[in-house]
């Protein structure tokens, strides 16, 4: 009975720091409403713009962590590739849905060739896969500027004024996008209560979640499972390892493209040498907001962290501002968190993995004991 | 039947490694559904034998083999595994080869699953079709039926107690319809009584269906309930092939151990009946695959201690938590003083010295000179080797009296290398175990753990190695324990020798005994 | 005469393996920079200027350079948390500079200030990378993000006053950058300063770097040292022969954080201004790489390798410019800092850093 007990509130004990992060998460975000003064229809609204700009990119990074190469800080070369992708659909002024379509097709061999790269590249670091990608992330950001800075307009041609930089090559630092600007969002858009809802969008998320749904239960899908769980045994038994884990990393930096050309349809303009420098880390964190950690994440993870995520992201600016009086502060607090929190996922993630391999001298202890009794 | 073509033969198998023979002229057949236990000490050659079999490529990366092997009679040559289990041989290794988080259906079938085209797949190649988990339960559990034990088709493997991953492995193997000759590795070393019983129940069932099995174990019972007949191998010679039935225990041991040769142990001293020196009292140590349970051992002033059995026994396991290199409970009681466990430095301060059988991972900082190598510990645990500077608040390194105790020991041991600053990696496996030995000898120490001095290496550098612990040992009065498994070294050179059987001490007995007596000792209780 | 060949023949395979263990990177990276200093004077820019120019960043970086020795000895692997003891550095020139000390005094109180910072730092951040060994280089980056971005609120919460570092109108919060020539700016660089033509020495720099590098030398040869590298080459058997790994992982930790944080004012004192806010984000990459173009991999690293690499890396940085705008008016320096930095590090994480098994 006693024994029962102790093995409920221990379950409920692991269930709690099992799901710490997305806990705490909740917490601030009650703490911080009523602080802000936001009103829960402005709320809404903002967390149904942020779930439809950012769940897909968030989608991209499932793949690879199934595939054990953990958080994929490399989803940054796929929004390089849709960023070009759309410099060039913007240049022939293709706009609106066919725009969008275009910019998508574009950017899947551009992402698919740079998740080649990646994917070689990791398979050379195995076990280092995530600092690896984090620096791939860096140096790719450096060839990206050499093609977008110094060869668009002097080698790769780019007609029009008001995407070159006015020396004759080089893409200005922002491109607008303003004329493909919600195209996607808005067709089937509906309004529920004064909440704008972007059914078509949120239809291709849909479409995305059963993609990955069905991906699980392909053959290639469990063979990631087997290559990302023990990379020896998937060998012995016959399965490509290396092959695999490439093929994880393009699907993950083809999807990121995609991805990123659905978020920057939403925002309507394209900070040319910036946008994607940030997205992998926001997209990182807030999965791991979501509850899932480096070698686990399910598509619930994914809304959870999204709107948990985000929900932080608008209040706390305001948050701050009303606190310390001084907006920049909160501005600063949710770097911050973002920060924290890959920290502690990967510190989490770490500790386990140390306290998985201990354990068995209390069994012999014990086992010893046992002996004496009898 | 004797007309008939046996499933497998092997013809005059040779096999040797970059000149070490390990195995000689081994001619072996098996019919159908025939079991043949296949037993001989650590080393004998067995693995090899099996490797060879089961087309293993580190044996064709060393050069291949010589002889046939013929499967129906054809003679075939397996390049890889996969050419193997295509040809109807199966193996379960001691090591399981299994994903933690799938389940028993999963692992069976891995990268063998029933699948279902799509349109996907048509599209972008097979590796999208679906899964056809119906099927997959189907003929997993058609695998598990065919074994006869019963294990949860869709539990985790990280559920399962050991012996049901040990069971889900024979079930793949089963689940291959190819199957002909099944090779199963110390099957029985990880599971419980009852079921090591229900799984010999099951390869007298395969044995039915017409699947001839190899069963290699040290437990001798099993082998001759199950067995139709038995194979004894010794050195890389197959000494003894006879049916189950005409044999007996003890003679299967005799056949094991016993050496062609005369005695070796000859013109031996006496066991020295001093008092105690060291007093080991429930030692459990959690080394991985050598674990200890409740050991007693003591050990007296001046004697070599001998300490062998088979591999994966435990005996590796005891030097290794007296020194605290690995979780340990217990007590030790060196000198009269209890050593606390866990703490290496306690051990090192105490005089104790430990020649680890590690030694790329433990023994040797490979990637720096042999100076550093020898003088490192003596110069951490006993301050030697440093130069006060500033008067006494810096220790600073002194090179020379590192390079002259280094050179020294070179000459003692007879070190083959270009100077004292070459690397440790650079050295032959005899020149590093030497520099081992000069590291723990530097130290000075009152009482020495050697741990297989003598694994991987040469047979000159391995008859110097034993003549300086030896020399050690006699001249400067310093206990030594060494543990190995080759019992004819312990008997050529130890006063005494304990048997670790089960993670146990089995026994000990004087070294003059005869073989015979310590193989007893080895299999009696052997996990 | 054979004999002569066969000296010959073991010159050149000497040579060989010297270029081997030389490396191609950093032998395409000298070769760069050679032919920079080449084509230089074809470009107009003046060659004592050029090497000035070197000799100068080389004094602002080295040091933060040298921080990353420690850690890479004892085996914590690249220190990517260098931020982590870059803070110590801010908030120990911040507080002197709040306090009032002004001229050389404020850098020496800098560093004594700092200082308390750096150990407490140093000790935390250290038991934590003992918690996570094998993980130390991805925690450690993202420690230091969360580190430099909790300190970004602080320097807006922290109520510092003094006119020269705070925002005057609302009175709180420190700017993002500020001069310091009313206090330390310049102080070690106009020390003992040799003027020869256009070729400028900043020769206090130099001693101030030399004298931390002797000291790290000389350390390397104690007892604790020699442990220090013995726990960075093998650690079972640093283990095994009695020695504490995690405290001399610690202490390492807490070495490269105070160096990092005496690193960032020496860089402050040559570059005359204190940058806060986002600005150590972007510090550990390039001192990584410079060590790693050094020579250093990921559990070995000399004095040398530091001198080597900052020269090289620093020399790439200024020089490309120069060069490239004078050559064909295109400034693709940055982008080549970008890429090769990154790609120094890149090579050396595909290498078998561990050492050998």
């Amino acid at each position: 009975m006693n024994n029962k007990n102790k093995t409920a509130s221990g379950k409920l004990l692991n269930l709690l720091g099992n799901n710490a992060v997305p806990i705490m998460f909740i917490i601030i975000i009650a703490f911080c409403i009523p602080i802000s003064g936001f009103s829960s229809l402005f709320l809404l609204n903002e967390i149904m713009t942020r779930l439809s700009r950012n769940t897909f990119l968030i989608l991209s990074l499932l793949i690879p962590i199934m595939a054990g190469m953990g958080l994929n800080f490399g989803m940054t070369l796929g929004a390089m590739a849709a960023e070009i992708a759309l410099i060039f659909t913007s240049d022939w002024q293709i706009w609106g849905i066919p725009g969008i379509v275009l910019a998508m097709i574009m950017s899947i061999p551009i992402s698919a060739v740079l998740g080649l790269v990646c994917g070689k590249i990791l398979n050379a670091a195995k076990g280092r896969e995530m600092i690896t990608s984090y620096i791939i992330s860096f140096f790719m950001n450096g060839v990206y500027q050499l093609v977008v800075l110094y060869m668009m307009g002097s080698i790769i041609p780019i007609v029009h004024n008001n995407i070159k930089l006015p020396r004759g090559y080089g893409v200005r630092a922002s491109v607008d996008l303003t004329r493909i600007r919600k195209a996607l969002d808005n067709v089937l858009s509906v309004n529920i209560g004064g909440v704008n809802i972007p059914v078509l969008t949120l239809l291709i998320i849909a479409a995305m979640c059963l993609v990955i749904v069905w991906f699980r239960r392909t053959k290639l899908g469990q063979d990631m499972r087997a290559v990302g769980q023990d990379m020896e045994v998937a060998r012995a038994a016959g399965i490509d390892v290396e092959g695999t884990r490439i093929i994880s990393i393009v699907i993950s930096t083809v999807l990121a493209g995609i991805g990123m050309v659905i978020y920057l349809q939403n925002m309507g303009d394209m900070a040319t040498y910036s946008s994607h420098s940030q997205i992998g880390m926001f997209c990182i964190a807030a999965l791991l907001v979501g509850g899932a950690s480096v070698d686990k994440a399910s598509i619930g993870n994914v809304f959870l962290g999204v709107i948990l995520f985000h929900t932080m992201f608008i209040l706390a600016p305001s948050a701050g501002a009303k606190i310390t009086g001084n907006e920049v502060v909160g501005e600063y607090f949710r770097v911050f968190v973002s920060y924290g929190v890959i920290t502690v996922a990967l510190v989490m993630y770490e500790t386990k993995k140390r306290r998985a391999k201990a354990g068995m001298g209390a069994q012999l202890a014990a086992a010893q004991q046992e002996g004496d009794k009898r | 039947m004797s007309n008939q073509v046996p499933l497998l033969e092997l013809k005059n198998i040779k096999k040797d490694f970059f000149g070490n023979q390990v195995l000689e002229d081994i001619n072996l057949t098996l019919d159908e559904g025939e079991v043949l236990g296949l037993v001989g000490e650590n080393g004998a050659g067995k693995s090899t034998l099996m490797k060879i079999l089961f087309g293993m490529t580190d044996i064709r990366d060393t050069g291949g083999y010589g002889g046939d092997v013929l499967l129906n009679g054809q003679k075939v040559l397996f390049n890889s595994p996969f050419d193997a289990l295509a040809a109807g041989i199966g193996m379960v290794h001691q090591e399981f080869s299994l994903i933690p988080g799938f389940t028993a259906t999963e692992n069976i079938l891995l990268n063998r699953e029933p699948q279902r085209k799509s349109v996907a797949s048509e599209v972008f190649g097979e590796r999208l079709n679906t899964l056809n988990r119906k099927e997959m339960s189907t003929q997993s559990s058609e695998a598990i039926a065919k074994m006869g034990v019963h294990i949860e088709s869709d539990m985790e493997i990280n559920d399962m107690p050991v012996g049901h991953k040990q069971f889900t492995e024979i079930a793949r193997e089963l689940s291959k319809a190819q199957l002909k000759l099944l090779i199963l590795d110390e099957p029985t070393a990880v599971l419980t009584e009852q079921e090591a019983e229900a799984l010999l129940d099951s390869i007298r069932g395969m044995s039915k269906r017409g699947i001839a099995v190899i069963f290699i174990t040290h437990r001798l019972q099993e082998i001759l309930n199950v067995c139709n007949k038995v194979a004894v191998m010794r050195d890389g010679v197959l000494v003894k092939d006879v049916p189950a039935a005409e044999t007996n225990i003890s003679e299967i041991t005799r056949w094991m151990v016993g050496r062609s040769v005369a005695d070796t142990a000859q013109d031996r001293r006496e066991p020295p009946e001093t008092e105690t020196i060291m007093s080991i009292q429930r030692l459990w140590v959690d080394m991985p695959g050598e674990t200890v349970r409740d050991v007693n051992l003591e050990v007296r002033r001046g004697e070599i201690l001998g300490i062998g059995g088979l591999a994966g026994q435990g005996k590796l396991g005891i030097p290794n938590g007296v020194m605290g290199l690995y979780p340990a409970g217990g007590k030790v009681i060196f000198e009269g003083k209890e050593i606390p466990l866990n703490q290496p430095r306690a051990c090192l301060d105490s005089r104790l010295a430990f020649v680890s059988e590690d030694r790329r991972g433990v023994g040797l900082l490979l990637d720096e000179s042999l100076e550093w190598n020898i003088v490192f510990p003596a110069m951490q645990i006993h301050d030697k080797f440093l130069k006060p500077r500033l008067g006494g608040l810096v220790k600073w390194r002194d090179e020379k009296a590192i390079r002259e105790v280094t050179a020294r020991y070179i000459d003692d041991l007879k070190i083959k290398c270009t100077s004292s600053k070459q690397k440790a990696k650079e050295l032959s496996g005899g020149n590093q175990q030497k520099v081992c030995l000069a590291k723990a000898f530097a130290l000075e120490p009152n009482f020495l753990f050697v741990s297989e001095p003598t694994r991987g290496i040469d047979v000159g550098a391995k008859a110097l190695v034993l003549k300086a612990l030896e020399k050690f040992n006699r001249e400067s009065g310093i206990t030594i324990v060494m543990i190995s498994s080759e019992l004819e070294e312990l008997r050529q050179i130890c006063d005494r020798i304990a048997i670790v059987s089960g993670g146990r001490i089995a026994g000990i007995l004087p070294a003059s005994r005869s073989s015979e007596a310590f193989g007893e000792l080895m299999v009696s209780s052997v996990v | 005469m054979s004999e002569v060949k066969e000296i010959k023949r073991t010159f050149i395979d000497g040579v060989r393996e010297n270029l081997k263990s030389f490396g191609l990177p950093r032998l395409i990276i000298t070769a760069f920079l050679l032919l920079m200093f080449i084509i230089a004077p074809f470009t107009g820019a003046n060659f004592w200027v050029q090497i000035t120019n070197v000799i100068n960043r080389f004094s602002w970086n080295a040091v933060l350079v040298l921080a990353m020795v420690p850690m890479v000895h004892s085996g914590c692997g690249l220190n990517f948390g260098l931020p982590v003891g870059i803070i110590a550095g801010l908030l120990g020139a911040t507080l002197s500079i709040e306090w009032g000390f002004i001229g050389p005094m404020s850098f020496v109180m800098a560093i004594v200030i700092a200082t308390p910072f750096a150990l407490l730092f140093g000790l935390a951040y250290g038991w934590l990378l003992n918690k996570i060994k094998g993980g130390e280089m991805m925690i450690a980056t993202y420690v230091g993000f969360s580190v430099v971005s909790f300190f970004c609120m602080m320097w807006l919460v922290l109520p510092y006053k003094k006119p020269d570092m705070a925002w005057g109108f609302e009175g709180t919060g420190l700017r993002t950058t500020f001069p310091i020539d009313k206090y330390y700016g310049g102080v070690l660089s106009n020390f003992l300063r040799i003027q020869i033509g256009r070729l400028v020495i900043p020769t206090g720099a130099l001693l101030f770097f030399a004298l931390l590098a002797l000291m790290i030398w000389a350390f390397l040869h104690t007892k604790t040292g020699t442990a220090m590298t013995a726990v960075g080459s093998n650690a079972t058997f640093a283990r095994a022969a009695g020695i504490n790994v995690d405290r001399i992982r610690m202490l390492s930790v807490v070495m490269s954080t105070w160096l990092a944080a005496v690193g960032i004012l020496v860089y402050e004192q040559g570059f005359g201004f204190v940058q806060l806010y986002n600005a150590p984000f972007n510090m550990a990459l390039p001192a990584v790489s410079a060590i790693l173009i050094g020579g250093a991999t990921a559990n070995k690293a000399s004095i040398t390798n530091v001198i080597i690499g900052t020269i090289l890396f620093q020399g790439m940085v200024t020089m490309t410019p120069t060069v490239m705008n004078g050559l064909i008016n295109l400034d693709i320096s940055e982008v080549l800092r970008v890429v090769v930095s990154n790609g120094m590090i890149l090579y050396a994480l595909t290498r078998k850093t561990e050492a050998t098994r």
